[in-house]
């Protein structure tokens, strides 16, 4: 005569994973039966392989949804206090077979959950599906309305046992019963009584988790008597506590038939993908619940004496922060957690004694600590590894040996990574991760400044491994079969559907840090055609930045930049062709977006270091600068710019001409400002100037001036407080008349001074300070003011 | 020791009872009915001393009033730290009823709160370890009989449980004195070439302010001999309402106040005051206000309560109205005459002004401040 033994476990729970283990042993079963999707039973035997270490999970998923959306997919998770996959690993070292026998994932996966449409929930329910009915671990903490409530007790069965025995909280109570307990006998038949006795009293659960409960014990049943059929004489079930009776009770096999019959279904796919124990912690998404994995982990693998190891271990990781903890502190924290665990009533203390007693000796009352133990320990993050057997696709393959070849493991902590692309590997590591970006597995986050175009050869990248990752990278799998085919024909998707400049811009600049050079054309030819016909000068400024860091850094890549120059050089032009109609008759608002516009540009060509695009761009710059047309926040603006290189010599006139009597006051002002935006510091240097703002301020009517205050507000509170302290001081020297005793350094910008400079001695200093900048000297008998000139521009 | 006969007071006679004098009745109740086992030299078990601080139902029906409203956990370690002869620590912000949980759990203990040590800047080692009889010490020399034991020192003989209170004021040197008796449970007395050996039971509660840490920071070796507990301002409005309200009860009762309906309203509105001035926002987290240099405590609060209640009872109505208090909560906001006036009357127009149903403080406060 057969056997059946059913083991009632709670998901992801060290003292059932002990029973389970123990009970198996002395079952001996031929055949063992797992809660999980029977479509994974292929791929079981890999659990066997050393290679796979828990935390892992299966993952099935369906074929893609439509357009880019994720395809469906659903994770059963594992670690290895899980008494599910201790009971595979039994059947493994003993050879057994193993089955699942849930309901079967192509039909999950194809019946979204009425009345929670939204993909995030439905992937909830799905993912937590397995620890739903036996993890109680929501104390309440929506306390809203009765029928929240009422709802609530319905998913937590268990709850209703922990309150008949006194618990408030239902996890506790499994704890100290089940998981808590020692050796001793089998728990699992009274768990199955208990269940019983429970399941007639429950209340009704609502229909659409009913009729779902149902057809998965349906199912279970079904793969029961399949089991025995194929002769199979002992045969243990390893399920979730609550479906013990039903898998117990006797239904009539074509009832089990007609429940699931004509289900929805789809093409599903199953494999391994490690898991972390961050993901088992969390309750939404992926997660399942698991409140302290890293806990769970300790007390399952922990050899005796778990409170003393696991706060040695606290004490060890404070130790590592520099936190002085002693053997004489987890001593004391040894027996405070069983005084407390004495005090409560309970067995053996819990994370919750064991929690308390290190706030209060280990850390002394402080919470930062504890918050380490909790990150570190309680949780515990660790990443599961899979064997090389699995089944994957093409581009998770492929991603393996690029992580293989680059030494770049995945892990689940947050980690930091310096780059120094000036080194083979690590500009392989830097494109690859860019690589991934560009398919949407941003397992890597570039540091704040990559994207600014100031780094040079150095990256900085945030790196933490999650495992939805999986998933995204089999959806990105329909791009290529490898991460570079992949990101080259998704780059080159995404120039097609690109509807601004910008966009095609940022995708050419991805490109380049990706190094996908097969792309590039395709998107440069995107990027020339869309220049050529956006008529809109803003769009065409806004492009050039992203080009022209590309092309200026594309040689620290060793990229090959050669289609990028020609379109920058086609931009340029387009630029000044365009920007002095664009600049006419602007009004407050379009004349500051302009000009932010002018500012990212200049310095886009400016950084080009092409003479040829340096002279059009400054030409083209100095006609609305003098044009009255112009805004005056413009045209101030650009007479600075052309200051700084040095274009004009007559900016006293125009700055007079500006702030004359003739303008009115408000133009006024904005030319200032915008002459004065960026920088102040040019007031405290140069006196003339200061001389020119000053004496326009202080000749102005006391109507006008105020007409003029708050726009004067806005451009000196822009400066820095000792700044405008600085402007203020001069301020009141230049009043007094007063030279200035006390700055015998003079200025560079032709105001006279009354130290005499010995031209041949300043010589030798200034021919050393240009050759570190890197400038030709001129010959030395051109003089102090070309020095002076070159230095300015070196400040450029 | 010569104290226990003063333990027969009637309660009308002091201005304060100690602890194990007012709740006399409710540790006996507690102690008949109380069949856990009890750690040596305990007068109650430790369960019986957490339903003492925490309140709760006994066998026969009779109540037992919280004394401490607030984290259960937290009296649970506090009760597991003195049970395993550890000395405990609390720590805490001004008016989070640390003297208070320590004077209770003294009580309920050993029976006895009174063995205290007042930790001040001036705190002999005398007040720690012992001090002579000067007169007696001349006259036959070093004696037992000359010998005059600190408050520690009997502890440690009848086994009770010893009180500091705010042991960082204390001078570094007095604190290092604590070390010996802590680790060693042993106060040598060379003198007389003797010792005192502490009995079971012996334990020490000490109290630290968390605003003036670093007065005189506790060393780490004194430190590692505490368990430390911090004591948590009230977590939410009604929590710190229902503190405040059961004090004022108290407090009124104790000082024979004429019966007054202590409004709960008004202790509501006193509490949010201190919360949201406390806390720098107000209670519906849409306005950022300035907090004042001020601790804002609920003992603070209970105290603007009581004296409110004393103002209605004497000179107003018989009702505790906004009048009543308004004059208190100006005196406990306004510590600082210059800056804090600044941020009570900031406080007073951008925030009491814009709500309707607060005229009438709005109105009382503008009087007195």
């Amino acid at each position: 005569m057969a056997q059946v033994e059913v083991f009632g476990i709670r998901h992801h729970g060290p003292g059932s994973a002990r029973a389970v283990r123990r009970a198996l042993a002395e079952f001996k079963p031929d055949a063992v039966l797992i809660e999980g999707p029977p479509e994974a039973d292929a791929i079981v035997a890999l659990a066997a392989d050393p290679a796979m270490v828990p935390p892992v999970a299966l993952l099935a998923y369906g074929p893609p949804a439509e357009g880019e959306g994720r395809p469906p997919a659903a994770f059963w998770p594992f670690a290895a206090f899980s008494p599910e996959w201790q009971a595979i690993r039994h059947a493994a070292d003993t050879g057994v077979p193993v089955r699942f026998c849930d309901l079967p994932a192509a039909h999950q996966l194809a019946t979204p959950e009425e009345g929670e449409g939204n993909e995030e929930a439905e992937e909830a329910g799905e993912a937590g599906e397995p620890a739903e009915p036996e993890a109680p671990a929501e104390p309440a903490e929506s306390a809203g309305p009765a029928e929240e409530v009422a709802e609530q007790v319905r998913f937590d069965p268990l709850g209703w046992l922990a309150e008949a025995a006194g618990y408030d909280d239902a996890e506790r109570w499994w704890d100290d019963v089940v998981e808590h307990r020692g050796e001793g006998p089998s728990p699992f038949p009274a768990i199955a009584e208990a269940m019983t006795a429970l399941r007639e009293h429950a209340p009704e659960q609502p229909p659409h988790v009913r009729l779902r409960e149902e057809r998965r014990e349906a199912h279970m049943r079904r793969t029961l008597r399949r089991t025995l059929r194929e002769g199979f004489e002992r045969v243990a079930v390893v399920c979730g506590a609550w479906h013990v009776p039903a898998l117990l009770a006797r239904v009539p096999a074509n009832r089990d038939d007609q429940t699931l019959r004509g289900l929805p279904k789809i093409k599903v796919s199953t494999t391994w993908v490690p898991w972390t124990h961050g993901r088992l912690a969390q309750r939404s998404g992926y997660g399942a619940g698991v409140r302290a994995p890293g806990w769970y982990h300790h007390l399952f693998a922990a050899p005796g004496r778990p409170i003393e190891r696991w706060l040695t271990d606290a004490a060890r990781l404070l130790r590592e922060e520099d936190l002085h903890v002693s053997s004489a502190h987890v001593i004391e924290a040894v027996r405070l957690a069983d005084a407390l665990a004495a005090l409560r009533g309970r067995p053996l203390a819990g994370l919750d004694e064991v929690t308390e007693a290190a706030r209060a000796v280990l850390c002394e009352g402080a919470d930062p600590p504890l918050e380490l133990i909790h990150e570190r320990m309680v949780v515990g993050e660790r990443l599961g590894e899979v064997p090389d057997g699995t089944p994957m696709v093409p581009l998770q393959r492929d991603l393996q040996a690029e992580q293989r070849r680059l030494r770049l493991k995945p892990a689940a902590l947050e980690r930091e990574q310096e780059l120094d692309l000036r080194k083979p590997i690590d500009l392989d590591r830097s494109r690859l991760l860019h690589r991934l970006r560009l398919l949407g597995v941003p397992w890597g986050v570039p540091g704040p400044r990559n994207g600014s175009g100031k780094g040079t050869f150095r990256e900085t990248w945030t790196l933490c491994w999650r495992p939805e990752f999986d998933v995204d990278l089999i959806e990105a799998g329909a791009w290529g079969t490898t991460v570079r085919d992949a990101a080259t024909a998704r780059a080159a998707a995404r120039a097609a559907g690109a509807t601004t400049l910008a966009d095609l811009t940022s995708v050419a600049e991805d490109c380049l840090l990706a190094d996908l050079g097969d792309a590039l054309p395709a998107v440069m030819r995107a990027l020339a055609d869309r220049a050529a016909t956006d008529a809109d000068v803003a769009h065409l400024m806004d492009a050039l930045p992203a080009l022209v860091r590309a092309l200026r850094y594309g040689d620290v890549r060793s990229t090959g930049v050669g289609p990028l120059g020609t379109v920058v050089d086609g931009l340029v032009v387009r630029i000044c062709v365009g920007l002095p109609p664009a600049l006419a008759g602007l009004d407050d608002d379009a004349a500051r977006a302009a000009l932010e516009r002018i500012d990212t540009v200049h310095a886009a060509v400016s950084l080009l270091g092409r003479d040829d695009h340096l002279d059009r761009w400054l030409g083209t710059l100095a006609g609305p600068a003098g044009s009255d047309r112009a805004h005056g926040l413009v045209a101030g603006r650009l007479t600075r710019l052309l200051l700084d290189a040095g274009r004009v010599t007559d900016v006293e006139d125009r700055m007079a001409r500006a702030v004359s009597v003739g303008e009115p006051p408000a133009r006024a002002a904005a030319w200032v400002e915008g002459f004065l935006s960026g920088g102040g510091l040019v007031l405290v240097h140069d006196d003339a100037l200061l001389r020119l703002v000053d004496g326009w301020l202080a000749g102005l009517p006391s109507n006008a001036f105020t007409d003029v205050l708050p726009l004067l507000r806005r451009t000196f509170g822009a400066y820095p407080a000792p700044l405008r302290r600085a402007v203020g001081e001069r301020a009141r020297g230049l009043g007094r008349g007063a030279s200035r005793p006390d700055r015998p350094d003079g200025d560079a910008d032709g105001d006279p001074i009354d130290v005499p400079v010995d031209a041949d001695r300043a010589l030798a200093a200034v021919r050393t300070v240009a050759t570190v900048l890197g400038f030709a000297f001129p010959a030395a008998d051109q003089g102090r003011t070309g020095t002076d000139h070159d230095m300015r521009g070196a400040d450029e | 020791m010569t104290r226990s006969e003063s333990g027969a007071t009637p309660e009308a006679a002091v201005l304060r009872p100690h602890a194990e004098q007012q709740y006399a009745a409710e540790l006996a109740r507690l102690a008949e009915h109380d069949d856990r086992p009890r750690p040596p030299g305990w007068r109650l078990s430790p369960w019986a001393v957490t339903t003492y601080l925490l309140g709760g139902e006994l066998p026969d029906g009779s109540a037992v009033t919280p004394k401490y409203v607030g984290p259960r956990r937290l009296m649970e370690v506090a009760v597991a730290t003195l049970a395993t002869d550890r000395a405990l620590l609390l720590l805490g912000v001004p008016g989070t009823a640390k003297t208070w949980v320590s004077e209770h759990l003294a009580a309920a203990v050993s029976g006895d709160s009174t063995l205290l040590v007042q930790g001040t800047a001036g705190t002999p080692e005398e007040a720690v370890r012992y001090g002579w009889n000067y007169a007696r010490l001349l006259a036959e020399g070093p004696s037992t009989a000359a010998l005059v034991p600190s408050p520690l020192m009997r502890a440690m003989r009848t086994g009770a449980v010893a009180r500091i209170e705010e042991l960082t004021r204390m001078p570094s040197d007095v604190q290092d004195a604590l070390i010996t008796i802590l680790s060693e449970k042993t106060l040598p007395v060379p003198e007389l070439d003797t010792e005192v050996q502490a009995v079971p039971g012996f334990t020490v509660i000490a109290t630290a302010n968390d605003r003036d840490r670093g007065v005189n920071e506790l060393s780490s070796a004194l430190r590692r001999r505490f368990n430390t507990v911090v004591l948590p301002l009230p977590a939410g409005v009604d929590e710190e309402v229902d503190i405040v309200a059961r004090r004022v009860d108290q407090l009124g009762r104790a000082l024979t106040l004429p019966e007054t309906p202590a409004g709960l309203a008004e202790i509501r509105r006193v509490v949010t005051v201190f919360r949201e001035l406390r806390s720098g926002r107000t209670v519906d987290g849409r306005t950022t206000v300035k907090s004042p240099s001020g601790t804002l405590s609920t003992a603070e609060a209970i105290s603007v309560i009581t004296s409110g209640i004393a103002l209605a009872a004497h000179f107003g109505d018989g009702v505790l109205r906004a009048a009543d208090v308004a004059g208190g909560i100006v005196g406990a906001v306004v510590q600082d005459p210059a800056s804090d006036r600044v941020i009570w009357q900031e406080y007073l127009e951008t925030v009491v002004r814009e709500r309707p149903e607060w005229r009438d403080f709005y109105r009382a406060c503008r009087e007195v401040s």
